[in-house]
């Protein structure tokens, strides 16, 4: 009987404390939350993973970025839901006919968080401290950007990067102006300036808290105490904590310049498996998350969860390597590209919302032209191709990453065997060649001659042709195997090309000779989705993620 | 006892030095490398080389490995190549969780299995024995992030009873000077971050301390099946000790020898498991934290974890050892 009366004890006990729990949650659930009357005032949004640090200018990633974006400002932000650059800390800008002086007129009365102004002088602090970096700061996973953008440092060890920058001095004539001049023209720099990396930070707290003392212990660098725990920008909330590996916590800038909204307090729990992410959403737990998989979308919408898009913002594209003799053949090429069905590809292996691409480039990026050789599906065409090349028993190498889902590309073997029967419905023999994505796969695609037909994407960082074109087609590669110094020069005269007009003409004839020259086949601009609970309004969706929580309402 | 502590001490020198070997290859072993893992799909060969020179990734490995052991005698255990931060600071911020949920696991585990193994022994043959074996014996077949999955699906998300992830509820602010958020509710008497914080624990700790509970209990079932028909136990009950003292002084008492022995090796165990409940349930220890190290290739935090989660290893094993005196005093004499 005593044995009976044990376990009898043990489970009544369990059941209880799971009982009280319940109980527990439902009749509390509601008053940590609601602590402005009728909504709630706490946005709980889930990271896929700590940020890097929280100074923002030495990040490079979207986690950091996504933080960085409530706490700081740039001089340019960007309209919201496009990638165009806007006004933002500087209320205007004038730009010299060569190219080589900005000068900002800045949006007065605005303070740093620390109390102390920002004006003409902090805008060249900043500028100056960017262009100082030395030693370990100029390592890319750090000022990734400002060496991106500018192209180098004042001085460096690093012979590329020695004074190569495009920057030269800023000044500050007045309290609301500053003035940026360049060595020669970069006409990118306004819509670059809207990247969190090149926000606005207080030169008082910067020094204060030693934000450039990066200390290299043992030979790895350590991030101050600045990037750790004391960011200040001008932005909507302030830094409140951050555990690592647990949440990041903002709160109101009680003294913000713009709207404060109906958020009081952000909280980013670092959920970094994404279907835990899901299900936290789903649990009530959370009230939003980003990056949510394409086959998560259907079930969260009729479990009556928002899906939001962003507008794409990338491009997925069938590479076709000329260094094997059948391709470097543009019929063969044409055939190709004559043979996939996009429209088909798109509807049965991409996202919901995903755009049919024409250009390298997605159209919210200025230099898109909408007149470019579009390729459309015709089968008969590229068997008519194929047979005028001498290629009508054509056997092609299909390389294509396996265990990997890029935001561009979430499901790299669904798009292959779409292409693939596309190809093979015109006669070309498909070798399938699978690698796993790193290293294997990009090492043999980026590294390498040894393959055929690739999938590879990008997504772009801001509204900038060069930003893809560049990227792909700046000069040769292993990747593409071919010689073009035409094509090479069009892009890279484009690109600092100092009327912002005559700019975009180039970039959109350099968009359409690319796809003249056909060296791949711009497939896809699958579409990023966010996902919330269905009383959280007004998402500030972006193609470019400038995504600041202020404007977000929530409760009914 | 205490030659046999420091006995245990000296022994435990070459077992972390060929452990260091091991894991400083294996981490390199690895495919991909951290340059290619922090730069992503675009980064230049350039700046791939600047990175591995950083870090000392491009160095001969005799020389890395000489490095870092010289580090680790000075108590630096390198810096974690993600979060650019300490890795023993990583460690400390996080171990506390996993303490937490470790015990807390151990003790639904331990409270759970010797009743029900003891209640399945007493009953042998009956129907309650063979579902306790039955159970046990599915138990330790289901893997524990399947069970996490399971019970996170069903308690979390559909029935909404425990969060889904975390280990307090992000709306609420409360003060954790200890790190170990049930006692930090406690001290600072902040009652419902304490309440909080235990119900984030319930889940991971079921599924954390499903193997151990399974495993435990066949033990304690099969230890007094052995000693419940002992002659000493048979002779106590000649000379009229009651049922109570009988069980209690005569039958769990001994029994429980094996039992020590098996949790203390269940520690490893939890601790192996914590990787794949933590990453489940969003839980910020170390065993989460272990998982992305994986996915980053980041070797300094691969190494040093696992290093130190040896040395925990190594010390609990020794623990139980030195309590076998406790339980069974004539071990004392022969060990």
């Amino acid at each position: 009987m005593k044995s009976w009366k044990l376990v009898a004890v043990s489970t009544v006990g369990a059941l209880a404390l799971t009982a009280c729990a319940a109980s527990d949650r439902d009749s509390d659930g509601g008053s940590t939350d609601g602590a402005s009357g009728g909504g709630r005032d706490t946005f709980i949004f889930a990271a896929s993973s700590d940020p890097a640090g929280l100074d923002p200018a030495f990040a490079n990633d979207g986690e950091s970025f996504r933080v960085a974006r409530q706490i700081f400002e740039g001089l340019v932000g960007t309209e919201p839901g496009t990638a165009d650059p806007a006004p933002l800390l500087a209320e205007s800008w004038e730009v010299s006919d060569d190219g080589l002086d900005y000068t900002f007129q800045l949006k007065e009365g605005v303070k740093f968080q620390d109390g102390t102004d920002f004006d003409g002088d902090a805008v060249c602090f900043n500028f100056d401290r960017w262009n100082n970096f030395t030693g370990v700061l100029q390592s890319e996973s750090l000022s990734y950007y400002w060496q991106k953008v500018n192209g180098g440092f004042a001085t460096s060890d690093v012979e590329t990067l020695n004074g190569t920058g495009k920057y030269e001095s800023c000044e500050a004539p007045d309290a609301s102006t500053a003035v940026v001049h360049l060595k020669s023209p970069l006409p990118e720099l306004i819509s670059a300036l809207s990247l969190p990396s090149f926000s606005m930070q207080s030169p008082t707290a910067l020094e204060e808290y030693d934000a450039d003392n990066v200390t290299g212990e043992g030979d790895a660098p350590v991030l101050p105490e600045y990037a750790n725990a004391h960011p200040t920008g001008t932005g909507p909330y302030t830094f409140d904590s951050w555990s690592p590996g647990e949440e990041v916590v903002l709160v109101a800038n009680e003294d913000y310049w713009g709207e404060q909204g109906q958020i009081k307090r952000i909280v980013f729990p670092i959920i970094s498996d994404a279907t835990a992410r899901r299900q936290a959403l789903q649990a009530g737990d959370i009230d939003g998350y980003d990056l949510v998989g394409p086959a998560d979308v259907e079930a969260l919408k009729s479990d009556g969860f928002q899906i939001v898009n962003r507008e794409p913002f990338n491009i997925l594209y069938l590479a076709m390597n000329q260094a094997k003799p059948e391709l470097a053949d543009l019929r063969v090429r044409q055939a190709i590209a004559y043979a996939i069905n996009k429209e088909a590809l798109v509807a049965q292996t991409l996202p919901e919302g995903t755009e049919v691409a024409t250009n390298f480039v997605p159209p919210s990026v200025s230099g898109w032209n909408a007149d470019v050789e579009t390729y459309d599906y015709d089968p008969d065409k590229a068997k008519a191709l194929l047979a005028e090349a001498g290629q009508s028993n054509l056997t092609l190498d299909f390389n294509y990453p396996t265990n990997v889902s890029r935001p561009y590309m979430p499901t790299p073997e669904q798009v292959f065997t779409a292409i693939k029967a596309d190809l093979e419905a015109v006669g070309i023999t498909v070798n399938a060649v699978p690698d796993p994505w790193n290293p294997e796969y990009l090492d043999k695609i980026q590294g390498t001659p040894d393959h055929g037909l690739h999938l590879l994407g990008w997504t772009g960082d801001y509204n900038d042709t060069y930003n893809f074109i560049g990227v792909f087609f700046g000069g040769p590669s292993n990747e593409w195997g071919f010689d073009n110094p035409a094509i090479f020069q069009a892009i890279n005269d484009a690109r600092y090309v100092a009327d912002i007009d005559e700019q975009k003409a180039a970039y959109e004839a350099a968009n359409a000779e690319l796809l003249e020259f056909l060296p791949g086949i711009p497939l896809a601009h699958p579409v990023p989705s966010l996902a919330f609970k269905d009383d959280v309004k007004g998402y500030p969706a972006s193609p470019v993620q400038d995504e600041v929580y202020n404007v977000i309402t929530l409760g009914s | 006892m205490t030659r046999l502590i420091l006995r245990r001490l000296a022994l435990l020198v070459p077992t972390l030095l060929g452990l260091s070997v091991l894991l400083f290859l294996w981490v390199r072993a690895l495919p991909g490398g951290p340059a290619t893992a922090l730069l992503g799909e675009r980064a230049t060969p350039e700046a791939v080389a600047r990175v591995n020179e950083l870090y000392g990734f491009d160095k001969p490995l005799i020389q890395q490995y000489v490095t870092w052991l010289g580090q680790l005698l000075q108590g630096n255990f390198g810096v974690s190549t993600r979060t650019g931060r300490p890795v023993l600071e990583e460690f400390t911020n996080r171990f506390p969780a996993t303490i937490e949920l470790t015990v807390v696991a151990l003790i639904v585990a331990v409270g759970v299995a010797i009743p029900l193994g003891y209640v399945a022994a007493r009953r042998q043959g009956r129907p309650l024995d063979h579902l306790t074996v039955v159970a046990s014996l599915i138990g330790v077949t289901i893997p524990v992030f399947f069970l996490a999955f399971l019970l996170k699906w069903a308690f979390a998300v559909n029935l909404g009873w425990f969060p889904s992830t975390g280990r307090q509820d992000p709306t609420m602010i409360a003060t954790h000077p200890t790190g170990f958020y049930v006692l930090d509710g406690i001290l600072t008497r902040e009652w419902d971050a304490s309440w909080d914080a235990l119900m984030h624990l319930v889940l991971p700790a079921i599924a954390l301390g499903s193997i151990p509970l399974a495993i435990i209990a066949r033990i304690t079932r099969s230890s007094v099946i052995e000693v419940q028909d002992a002659d000493y136990v048979r002779t106590a009950r000649a000379k009229g000790l009651g049922p109570d003292r009988l069980r209690r002084r005569v039958i769990l008492r001994n029994a429980m020898l094996p039992v020590a022995t098996t949790i203390g090796l269940q520690v490893g165990l939890l601790l192996s498991g914590a990787v794949l409940t933590e990453t489940v349930f969003a839980f910020p220890g170390i065993g989460s934290f272990l998982a992305n190290a994986i996915f980053n290739l980041d070797y300094a935090v691969l190494q040093g974890f696992i290093l130190i989660i040896a040395v925990v290893y190594a010390l609990v094993n020794l623990v139980v050892d030195v309590s076998y005196g406790f339980i069974d005093p004539r071990t004392r004499a022969t060990r």
